[in-house]
C-alpha cells in the first residue's frame, strides 16, 4: 500500500478527536453496520468526521491494512483504532465508549 | 460464495487451539453469522487484539467470502 495513503490516514485520525471510515456518509449510510455506529454517535452527542471509503478504492484497502483490520467501519478516537461494529456496540452497551469520550475530554462525563 | 456454519467453527478452533467456538446462523441465508469464542489465549488481549486473533483463523476469509460475521469474544480464566 502506498505510503501517502498512510500519510492520508494519519492525517486524518491525528487532526481530528474521531474519525469513522465507514461505507456511505453520516447522513447517507450505505452499510448496516456503518449505520449502527454512526447511529451510537449521534445518540453520545459525539461529533465526528466521517470518511466514506466507497469513495476511494486506495483508503479502503488501506485502512485495512494500516491497522491489519479486514472490515469496515473503524472507529478511531484521538488517533487510536477503537474497533469495527462489534466493538463499539460492545463499549457502548457497557458504557466504556462512553466513558472513553469523556476521559478524553470529548463529551461531558455521564450523568452517574 | 457463501461458507457454512461448521467451516467457520473448524477453521476458528484449529486456528485458537483450546477454545470453546458456538456460531449462531443470524439469516440462514450463508453469509450473516456470530460467532461467540471463547479461549484463555485471549487473556491479557485487548478486544481489538482478541478479534484479531480469530480474523486470522479465518485465514483471510473475513471481509471477502464472509461478508457478515459478528464476532464476541470471553476470556476463558483457567486460574
Amino acid at each position: 500500500m502506498s505510503n501517502d495513503v498512510f500519510e492520508q490516514i494519519k492525517q486524518d485520525i491525528s487532526q481530528n478527536d474521531i474519525v469513522l471510515y465507514m461505507k456511505g456518509t453520516a447522513s447517507f449510510p450505505q452499510c448496516g453496520f456503518s449505520a449502527t455506529v454512526v447511529q451510537i454517535l449521534s445518540q453520545i452527542g459525539a461529533p465526528f468526521k466521517d470518511i466514506n471509503v466507497l469513495e476511494n478504492a486506495d483508503i479502503r484497502q488501506g485502512i485495512k491494512d494500516f491497522t491489519n483490520w479486514p472490515t469496515i467501519p473503524q472507529l478511531y478516537i484521538k488517533g487510536e483504532f477503537v474497533g469495527g461494529c462489534d466493538i463499539v456496540r460492545d463499549m457502548f452497551n457497557s458504557g466504556e465508549l462512553q466513558d472513553m469520550l469523556a476521559e478524553k475530554g470529548i463529551t461531558s462525563p455521564r450523568a452517574a | 460464495m457463501a461458507m457454512r456454519a461448521g467451516d467457520i467453527e473448524d477453521m476458528i478452533k484449529a486456528g485458537i487451539p483450546g477454545c470453546v467456538v458456538r456460531i449462531d446462523d443470524l439469516r440462514g441465508d450463508g453469509e450473516h453469522y456470530a460467532a461467540h469464542v471463547s479461549a484463555s489465549a485471549f487473556k491479557g488481549l485487548s478486544r481489538v487484539q482478541q478479534h484479531q486473533m480469530v480474523y486470522r483463523a479465518l485465514q483471510g476469509k473475513m471481509g471477502n467470502e464472509l461478508h457478515a460475521l459478528a464476532v464476541h469474544t470471553t476470556v476463558i480464566d483457567d486460574a
